[in-house]
């Protein structure tokens, strides 16, 4: 028996990449999905996921790195939605629905005669759950410029993005670019769930991305500061389940590593039960209830009347 | 009959001009002309289905007409119109957003450009004044989607007007509001229009709350449009035409009524079955 961590967890090679990698793609998710949370777009993250589960193992089968399969994937299911979500809303649910069991089933397809080809069964693990421990070090150059992308665009958009979020005629009226925004978001998104999926596979993507959003907005007043939570919250969650998964080669006498996924995937939502505890979630939504239900008082209400005001003058 | 400065009479802060539109073969409005003024408050009124919405749309530029044309400082708008400032009738924001309702009133500043901003004094400044100027400072702090109808509709009052808009545009504000709050918010924006010398056309499907403070009057029904100084339009002849039927305005302590179908002495409606607008 030891204590926390094996000694050999500093100095292993694999371990190095999957920090880096993963707090990489933590980070991206941790900006991108405090708009996907906000917005109310979670679904649309999945269904990317879904389409990205098809390119990764279209890509394994091809031989070529999964990574670039999932941004593919989910570049191209980012398009296709934002045509089917344009060209008529009402046949959107049903459209949305069908594409992504075609998806799936490509992806069926395609896990299929790769593990036929290869003769083994790691191309569904690593393509569904991920397999942080097998990225490769020629990755994280990729993985990086990815990643400066996606946050460029969130940056990019940010102002224009949060306003559409409120309202998108407030917005438009505002000479906001409306479609152009949404699809430059649509594209970060994809980005951000290719590159999940490749530390915790297609099918878990949409929790890392999720998950400490979620957390974040339970904890923050501010878009910022929530932003910052979600990349913690995310870094924190991706880094405890590396060391986990290491550690538990030597939890049972077969020797096998957990899956670094399920630890990650556990870590975000035991963090999501914290905090719905209640006197946690008091201390920041409460308040503002609190606040909000009492009227404005009577002297305020007279100064309406007298019209003296600081106001701004023209 | 205008309370405005002598410089306001001369130019119209907004013209429309015949504007029409139908939207898959339903006609939502026919040939609508009429213009606002600055520091002058117009309301716009009709009931539901009138139409208020779709005229609000056209101004702004959201939809585009079928026929006519809408000039706002005498020429042709453009699609990225700082001279106008917009209040939509409702958001719909959940309590976790995490936006406070100064960053709401700070996104009316800039909220259209790219980029990161870079949080200054002078813009903190300019939001607090603003808050101050729509009694909004108390909550100014708080997540947007936890507060009240009234108060919301004070911080997307204050969004819309620190972009220093000539025109203010309001779509049912007062829709979602209790009568005291729909009072106080048309009080404020009275008093804004006023002080800012700005021009404000609100929606709204009953006139009684805008009596005291309404200058002029766009009277919409079945997709056409009356408009004028309010004693002027608010006559039998007037709506009776615009209707297509005989209907009948009535003052009651104060209040405007008006009702459709033929009259009796009395001078209330003989059936109280008929129809109230």
């Amino acid at each position: 028996m030891h204590w926390v961590f094996e000694p050999g967890f500093f100095s292993s090679g694999p371990v190095h990449i999957a920090c880096v990698v993963g707090s990489i793609v933590a980070i991206v998710s941790g900006v991108v999905g405090v708009f996907t949370v906000m917005r109310g777009q979670s679904f649309a993250g999945h269904s990317l996921a879904d389409v990205a589960t098809a390119g990764g193992s279209g890509a394994f089968l091809a031989g070529v790195s999964p990574l670039f399969g999932f941004v593919a994937g989910g570049v191209a299911g980012a398009g296709a939605m934002e045509m089917i979500g344009v060209s008529r809303a009402r046949g959107r649910d049903l459209a949305t629905g069908i594409v992504l069991g075609a998806s799936i089933g490509l992806a069926a397809l395609f896990l299929y005669l790769g593990t036929t080809r290869s003769s083994t069964t790691g191309a569904s693990q690593q393509i569904l759950f991920g397999s942080i421990f097998s990225i490769v070090s020629s990755t994280i150059p990729v993985v990086a410029l990815l990643s400066v992308l996606c946050v460029g665009i969130m940056a990019l958009v940010h102002r224009p993005l949060l306003l559409s979020s409120v309202s998108t005629d407030m917005a438009a009226a505002r000479g906001v670019p409306v479609r152009v925004v949404g699809l430059l978001y649509m594209l970060a998104l994809a980005l951000a769930v290719g590159l999940s999926s490749l530390a915790i596979g297609a099918i878990l993507s949409t929790a890392l991305l999720i998950g400490p959003a979620a957390i974040a907005l339970r904890l923050t007043k501010r878009i910022g500061w929530a932003m910052v939570t979600a990349c913690v919250t995310g870094v924190g969650a991706v880094l405890l389940g590396v060391l986990l998964a290491y550690d538990s080669y030597y939890w049972s006498s077969s020797h096998a590593y957990w899956p670094v996924s399920f630890f990650i995937v556990v870590a975000i939502f035991l963090g999501y039960l914290v905090t719905e505890l209640p006197f946690i979630r008091t201390s920041t939504t409460r308040r503002n209830e609190t606040r909000a239900s009492t009227a404005p008082d009577l002297d305020s209400m007279s100064r309406v009347g007298s019209g003296q005001s600081a106001g701004p003058t023209r | 009959m205008d309370s405005t400065g002598p410089d306001a009479t001369s130019s119209e802060l907004l013209e429309v001009e015949g504007v029409s539109v139908s939207l898959s073969g339903r006609r939502i409005l026919d040939d609508v002309t009429f213009g606002v003024r600055a520091g002058e408050f117009t309301g716009l009124i009709g009931s539901n289905g009138a139409g208020k919405t779709t005229l609000l749309r056209v101004i702004l530029g959201l939809q585009r007409p079928t026929a006519g044309r809408v000039l706002v400082l005498g020429a042709p708008r453009s699609h990225r119109n700082r001279s106008m400032g917009y209040v939509p009738q409702k958001i719909m924001l959940d309590p976790d957003m995490p936006l406070r309702a100064r960053d709401l009133v700070a996104l009316g500043i800039d909220g259209n450009r790219f980029g990161i901003p870079t949080p200054s004094r002078q813009r903190r400044e300019a939001v607090d004044e603003m808050l101050h100027a729509v009694d909004a400072e108390g909550f100014g702090d708080a997540r947007v989607g936890t507060l009240s109808g009234g108060e919301q509709q004070r911080v997307l009052i204050a969004h819309a007007l620190i972009g220093r808009p000539q025109l203010l545009l309001l779509d049912e504000p007062l829709a979602n509001l209790d009568l005291k709050s729909g009072q106080e918010v048309v009080t404020l924006l009275d008093r804004i229009a006023e002080e800012q010398h700005i021009g404000v056309l609100l929606s709204a499907h009953e006139m009684n709350p805008l009596l005291p403070v309404m200058d002029r009057i766009v009277y919409l029904a079945g997709g056409r449009a009356a408009s004028g100084p309010t004693d002027q339009v608010v006559r039998d002849e007037v709506l009776s035409a615009l209707y297509g039927y005989e209907v009948h305005v009535h003052t009651l302590h104060g209040r405007i009524l008006v009702v459709a179908g033929p009259m009796e002495e009395s001078g209330l409606p003989p059936d109280p079955s008929l129809k109230a607008v």
